[in-house]
């Protein structure tokens, strides 16, 4: 998986390609653990993500929990697979999900 | 009806083999030439149980998985066979998390063994001979 940042000002955009599985899914916590201090608005780009597992639902919920305190998250160019993931465990009901 | 051979993968079960499964299973499932959205779901149960093993089942310790994959073409379906001689576990008798839970609400873990169930058609337990023994049954249409 490759994770690609960008920030302006207190937007920030990470754009994930691959597979977020239960290999990868730290790498992506580690971002969410150090790299939203002072992020009002996130946008997760999903349109090169394939794939999520039970290890990256993990993470997106840790990411939501916080990004709810200090702003909002979004989930743009999310996939039919992934999608199908996030609706069967509910997950898509708390999700801001955009084209 | 033609039935192939089960086939056999043992791995140290340890997370980043993940890789190496996922393609073994692929690899013995290609005859059935599976939807990608069929492939998805396989790829998705097999991570969520080989992972279980992988970080629970010999707890601080290490130990083998053992993977049985058999397909057959009639009518096409998979059937997947783990094994680990960890701790006895029968991961079904978790208590399943609620989809329909809010955010604040909801756990971090737990839907690894939720995405198991609604992935496949048939998932039985049994601890035989020092082995935790778990079966998965999926239709390939």
């Amino acid at each position: 998986m490759e994770i690609k940042k960008e920030q302006n000002g207190a937007a920030l955009t990470i754009a994930l390609s691959g597979r977020l599985d239960a290999v990868t899914a730290p790498d992506f916590d580690k971002v969410v653990q150090n790299d939203l201090t002072g992020i009002t608005d996130l946008t997760l780009d999903f349109s090169e993500l394939v794939y999520v597992a039970s290890a990256g639902l993990r993470v997106l919920l840790l990411a939501q929990k916080r990004m709810k305190k200090q702003g909002s998250m979004k989930l743009v160019h999310v996939s039919k697979d992934v999608k199908d993931v996030l609706e069967m465990t509910g997950f898509i009901d708390f999700l801001t999900i955009e084209d | 009806m033609d039935i192939n051979t089960a086939q056999e993968l043992i791995v140290d079960a340890k997370v980043e083999n993940l890789p190496l499964v996922n393609e073994f299973v692929e690899k013995v499932m290609a005859p059935l030439e599976p939807s990608m959205k069929v492939q998805m779901q396989i790829d998705l149960v097999v991570e969520e149980i080989f992972v279980n093993i992988a970080n629970y089942a010999y707890g601080e310790g290490q130990g083998k998985a053992i993977l049985q994959v058999q397909v057959t073409d009639s009518p096409p379906a998979v059937e997947l066979v783990f094994m680990d001689e960890g701790m006895p576990y029968n991961p079904l008798d978790r208590e399943e998390p609620d989809p329909e839970q809010s955010l604040e609400e909801r756990k971090i873990g737990g839907w690894g063994i939720f995405l198991v169930k609604k992935n496949v058609d048939e998932v039985t337990y049994a601890f035989s001979e020092g082995k935790n023994i778990l079966t998965l049954r999926k239709k390939i249409s």
